[in-house]
């Protein structure tokens, strides 16, 4: 029944004021785009706007619950749910930490990448793998990593002598949160570092060598010249990992399960947990609604600030 | 040798420390793994581990497609990553070639969504697709999972067909269309052959998403049989001791190993960035 609706509004929301294309040629654009755009409407837009509803429900699990509508009471319920502070306060941590290493890691490499090197290519290969991999399986390679016995970190530890640093990373209350950060961190640079390669070469050579003929070092010519033309790329990637990196799931749920002791319970895992553990659909939606405001606001704030500066 | 010269031997040699230090930390884990999946039991449970296998052995690969029914959940992912990527292909160019070709409010609305959802994290989602699912009997099946993960890749495939269709020039068409060519022919004559990589592109990423991907898998299946390759390593870290790590690390390997052809063959594009943002971290 639905899916009549909206196909409905597929039709309607365009008013056809394009003279330009006949008729019965409009008709055949709507034939070429309805297969691509009712699966959107029905699998995409309508269950964000359903899930964004639920948020101010009591929805609950189960095939014949009653679901009513409660306005703000999951949210009163969030302020006062100390799971929910602890596991903002664990995301925002990890969201800020994973996105500026990200970032400064990157930048390194790229700039490294975008010079006349030898080995140059190893890297750029090498950069590329982490991408490639499922992010269930980076999970594993890294609890390989960081395995207590049979761990490379561990082992490592030990072979230079250094036996008092071996701990159980991923297990461990102060060590758990850092571990996965890093986990993180190489996951994610491989395509920071693609975008910020992309940008320097986009930066006019004229600029530098006018800046070197002028008898600037390589540092003033990277603050001069290289980052103000970086600027836009660095606004807009940094932007798109701390989203991605708020919102991820699949890592840190193959590497820790939020544990120990909630220590690395991002909220996703928490609204997973709440929904699927528990069959709090409604409250774990509200999770998500206040995730997305936090997420925009954070956002707004950065981006003004950045505009200003430019 | 003058000072400047040493200067700028120093900066040289303390690049390619850094350079080294990155090819330490991106590829050190990758070689772990590699060398976890061809260790033996014994050597796995060895007090201080090695960094190559003493005696290395193909025996991990081999149970972990037996034993732990990877190779079912292998089986599963490519039908299901296969249908997504055919289906993908077929919804998408007709509307890619509408959306270039004409334009329309539709087609920005389109695109806008594409950056707009990227905003909301998943489960506000998911408990909709779910309940939908569900209320028409998709739920823990294979179809249900491909419709998602085709809806999941089309904003990005139609915005990747669109550069291709693109850089089709227009007076082809116009050309054969004053040879007295349809439009039916046309598309097929002229569009079809030009778009092909364009179609073997879009195609590889929606394979390589679906085989990827983790979340709707884990909440959409339920019967261990249906599971897909992300999900059944997944719970085989849950059943992990010392001794099974090895073809827990074998079957990661090949689990890798799609989506690294598809990088091996996309490389290029990639570095020069412009697939950037191609594959989602």
């Amino acid at each position: 029944m639905t899916v009549l609706a909206e196909r409905e509004d597929v039709e309607r929301s365009d008013p056809g004021r394009r003279p330009a294309v006949a008729r019965s040629d409009r008709l055949g654009v709507y034939l070429l785009l309805l297969p691509s755009l009712a699966p959107i409407l029905v699998l995409s837009v309508f269950p964000l706007v359903r899930g964004m509803y639920l948020g101010f429900t009591d929805a609950r699990a189960g095939r014949n619950v009653d679901v009513h509508f409660t306005g703000l009471a999951n949210y009163r319920e969030l302020l006062a749910d100390d799971l929910f502070w602890n596991s903002f306060k664990v995301g925002l941590l990890w969201a800020f930490g994973v996105t500026a290493l990200q970032f400064l890691l990157a930048l390194g490499l790229a700039l490294l990448l975008n010079e006349q090197l030898r080995f140059r290519g190893v890297a750029r290969v090498l950069s590329l793998v982490p991408w490639a991999m499922p992010p269930v399986v980076v999970g594993i390679l890294w609890k390989l990593v960081y395995h207590p016995d049979a761990g490379l970190l561990n082992e490592i530890f030990h072979r230079v002598g250094a036996d008092g640093l071996r701990a159980n990373w991923l297990g461990d209350f102060s060590t758990a949160l850092p571990a996965v950060i890093i986990v993180g961190v190489w996951a994610g640079m491989p395509q920071t570092t693609v975008v910020l390669l992309a940008g320097l070469q986009g930066v006019p050579t004229e600029l530098h060598e006018a800046a070197a003929m002028d008898g600037a070092g390589s540092w003033h010519r990277f603050r001069q010249v290289t980052l103000p033309a970086l600027a836009p790329v660095i606004v807009t990637i940094t932007s798109l990992d701390f989203i991605w990196n708020f919102n991820s799931f699949g890592l840190v749920y193959v590497l820790t399960a939020g544990g120990p002791g909630g220590k690395t319970m991002l909220p996703m895992l928490f609204a997973y947990e709440e929904a699927f553990r528990y069959g709090n659909y409604g409250y774990a939606a509200a999770l998500g609604n206040a995730m997305v405001v936090i997420v925009v606001a954070l956002l707004a704030l950065y981006l003004r600030r950045r505009l200003r500066e430019a | 040798m003058t000072m400047v010269g040493e200067r700028r031997r120093a900066g040289r040699v303390l690049r390619y420390l850094a350079l080294a230090g990155y090819v330490i930390f991106l590829g050190f884990p990758l070689v772990w793994l590699l060398s976890t999946a061809f260790k033996p039991p014994r050597e796995l449970v060895r007090l201080h581990p090695t960094l190559i296998p003493i005696h290395p052995t193909t025996e991990n690969f081999v149970q972990a497609f037996t034993e732990q029914d990877l190779g079912r959940a292998a089986l599963n992912s490519l039908q299901v990553s296969l249908a997504s990527a055919v289906l993908t292909v077929l919804v998408a160019t007709p509307a890619a070639y509408a959306l270039t070709r004409f334009r329309s409010k539709l087609g920005t609305l389109a695109l806008g969504w594409v950056l707009l959802s990227q905003l909301f994290p998943f489960v506000l989602l998911i408990i909709p697709i779910f309940l939908v699912l569900r209320e028409v009997g998709l739920a823990n099946t294979h179809a249900g999972l491909v419709l998602i993960y085709v809806v999941w890749s089309l904003p990005f495939a139609l915005w990747m067909l669109q550069g291709f269709v693109r850089n089709i020039p227009l007076e082809l068409e116009q050309a054969a269309a004053v040879d007295g060519a349809g439009r039916l022919q046309i598309l097929r004559r002229v569009v079809f052959p030009l778009l092909a990589p364009g179609l073997v592109a879009t195609a590889l990423f929606a394979f390589i998403s679906a085989w990827n991907e983790f979340f709707f898998a884990l909440v959409l299946i339920k019967t261990p049989d249906l599971a897909t390759l992300p999900v059944a390593l997944a719970r085989f870290v849950g059943i992990e001791g010392t001794a099974r790590l090895g073809p827990l690390a074998a079957g990661s390997l090949l689990a890798t190993l799609p989506s690294l052809a598809f990088f091996a063959l996309m490389q290029r594009r990639l570095a020069s960035g412009s697939l950037a943002g191609a594959v989602k971290g």
